[in-house]
């Protein structure tokens, strides 16, 4: 269980936003939507405890996040950067056992039943047959779903997606939401409660997510996908024209105009978010 | 054990073929290099005085002069090649080298402080161990009081800015120094050699470097894990600033005591990781052992060539460097990623 309380985030003497809240249990399905600069990045650095809050707490299992160690943090809730390249070639399996660190010890290693985890981590999301691959020669989608299996690796009831889509082609986006909404909906028995930001909104109605709607650090909507992502919150959020429709088969989808907007008012918007 | 994941970590079959082949070679090339030079022995010669039996001559030969020099030239191998290990994992860096929080430059000026006082050979090692361990030290404590969110960068950045100064002294040192008698001396120890290498000599560095071994083996998958960057690594449960704060006091310390033996030899630290990996892959607990038999034996070859290819001794660095900056070359060629 996480919870966040009246958070202000930013570096340093920098604030970036303030007065957030939010509250993510098991099941939960939590997308963070809001202009590039909002401040979503710094929240989940926040969130996960890897950049002080400026006021405010964040709870992580009933205790404050600065009172637990790294480890203890690892344990209870696992990030999902976006798909990175490392230094080094290591194999898929080997990225995917990283996830296993915060259950050694000081010294430890991965052990037999640690390979398991990571072995069954990967079939899980289909993978399996890239656990000897070198990972920094995989495609962006393999990358992100090898760090996905980390993740699940690390047996963290709770997830942090920074962009899990960014970069993934069109059938890697809907693989990976796909596998996003089995993880949470394996909540009965497995409980995974799961942050993501995202530019798309038409994934938080794919995912029938919660939505917290931030614009300039701040939070200015919050709620169920279908209450919170209405054509007028969207078009004041990222300045421009949406409408919300329903499709045939009952899913809604947001549709930016492309019209073009008041030149001006777009231009100063850009301007305060950089 | 599951299909094909044997081969994933610690030390596989594979692994373990390979790093028994390397032992093999080694004591091969260590027996070799024991036979070869001024005073020829043929195998059987070698033997009895390895055993301590047959000629007088031979044995004084074997026991004194050829055995510490071939020790020495595994100790100063391995030692540099795990440090540089190690520094390349935590510094996410395949072109890093173990000097570059300037470890070199301060046993660098340690020594050169020491030869310009003129103090006894051990005192001049003793002044360098120490001279690298503080310029490292100081290296750490600068960098922890500078406000910056890329604590790696920082490190790197404030090493080369006391490394330079450590040079500037250590130049300052060598225009005040003799010019016939003392100077000589520095620039012979600033190349490196194991010319006048003693049992004497190996004695405090071989458990010094053991000593930093030790942590570096144990922490071999934590330093994986910190290759992935400091955010990576501590979301994924590490307390990042102890646990480097560990690797860069145990490769500082090896790096340290084998400078104070053998002066500065470059390249070896940067180059034998990476055929290493080559070979192994990067993770650490295969990494470590593989670089450690290859940086041995690369370095006995090539102190053993500084001894026999010319009537004069060829500095160490000369050699390292001659044979290091092309392959150095080769590397970059290939289109290494350099920072992330």
């Amino acid at each position: 269980m996480l919870e966040a309380r009246n958070l202000a985030i930013g570096y340093g003497a920098t604030k970036i936003g303030s007065d957030l809240s939010l509250r993510l249990g098991s099941g939960d399905i939590l997308c963070l939507l809001g202009p590039n600069g909002c401040g979503k990045t710094t929240l989940f650095r926040t969130l996960l405890g890897l950049l002080p809050a400026l006021a405010g707490t964040v709870m992580l299992g009933g205790r404050p996040i600065t009172a637990q160690s790294r480890a203890e943090i690892a344990r209870q809730i696992a990030y999902v950067p976006q798909a990175h390249a490392p230094p080094f070639p290591f194999e898929a399996i080997e990225v995917v056992l990283m996830g296993r660190t915060a259950r050694l010890g000081l010294f430890g290693q991965p052990g037999q039943r640690d390979r398991e985890v990571a072995r069954s981590a990967m079939d899980r999301l289909g993978i399996g047959d890239l656990a000897h691959r070198d990972y920094s020669r995989l495609s962006g989608g393999q990358r992100q779903l090898v760090l996905i299996a980390r993740a699940l690796a690390q047996e963290a009831p709770l997830i942090v997606m920074d962009e899990p889509t960014a970069s993934l082609d069109f059938g890697n986006q809907a693989q990976v939401l796909a596998h996003i909404s089995a993880l949470s909906h394996a909540a009965a028995t497995e409980g995974c409660g799961v942050v993501l930001s995202t530019h798309d909104p038409d994934q938080a109605f794919a995912l029938d997510a919660y939505v917290l709607l931030m614009k300039g650090g701040q939070a200015c909507a919050h709620g169920p996908a279908q209450d919170v992502l209405t054509g007028d919150t969207l078009s004041t959020v990222y300045g421009i024209a949406v409408s919300v429709e329903t499709t045939t088969s009952g899913r809604k989808v947001c549709l930016p105009s492309l019209v073009r907007q008041s030149a001006p008012t777009m231009t100063s918007d850009a301007l305060t978010m950089a | 054990m599951g299909r094909g994941t044997t081969a994933t970590i610690g030390l596989s079959k594979p692994v373990l073929t390979l790093a028994g082949g390397l032992t093999i070679c080694l004591a091969l090339l260590a027996f070799g290099a024991v036979m070869i030079g001024p005073y020829g022995l043929t195998p059987g010669q070698t033997l009895a005085a390895l055993v301590g039996r047959g000629d007088r001559q031979a044995q004084i030969v074997v026991w004194n002069i050829r055995l510490p020099r071939v020790a020495a030239a595994l100790l100063v191998g391995a030692a540099l090649a795990a440090a540089g290990a190690s520094y390349q994992a935590l510094f996410r860096n395949p072109l890093v080298s173990p000097d570059i929080l300037g470890v070199s430059a301060g046993a660098g000026l340690g020594a050169v402080a020491g030869i310009f006082l003129s103090l006894p050979v051990a005192a001049i090692q003793a002044s360098a161990f120490v001279g690298g361990m503080v310029a490292v030290g100081f290296v750490t404590l600068v960098a922890s009081m500078v406000q910056n969110t890329d604590r790696t960068l920082t490190l790197v950045l404030i090493g080369v800015v006391i490394g330079a100064l450590a040079g500037a002294a250590t130049s300052l040192l060598k225009v005040m120094a003799d010019p016939y008698d003392q100077l000589p001396a520095i620039t012979f120890w600033l190349l490196g050699s194991l010319a006048a290498i003693t049992t004497e000599d190996i004695r405090p560095a071989l458990p010094m470097v053991l000593v930093g071994l030790v942590p570096l083996a144990l922490l071999r998958w934590k330093i994986n894990v910190l290759s992935l960057g400091d955010e990576e690594a501590r979301a994924l449960g590490i307390e990042v600033g102890r646990t480097r704060f560990l690797v860069i006091a145990s490769a500082t310390l090896i790096t340290a005591s084998v400078t104070a033996l053998a002066g500065v030899v470059g390249w070896v630290g940067l180059v034998i990781p990476h055929i290493a990996r080559m070979l192994v892959g990067p993770s650490f607990g295969r990494l470590l052992p593989v670089s450690v038999l290859i940086g041995a034996g690369y370095l006995l070859i090539v102190d053993t060539l500084a001894r026999t290819i010319a009537q004069v001794e060829v500095p160490l660095g000369i050699l390292t460097a001659v044979i290091g900056a092309p392959f150095f070359v080769w590397l970059l060629a290939r289109g290494r990623r350099g920072w992330s």
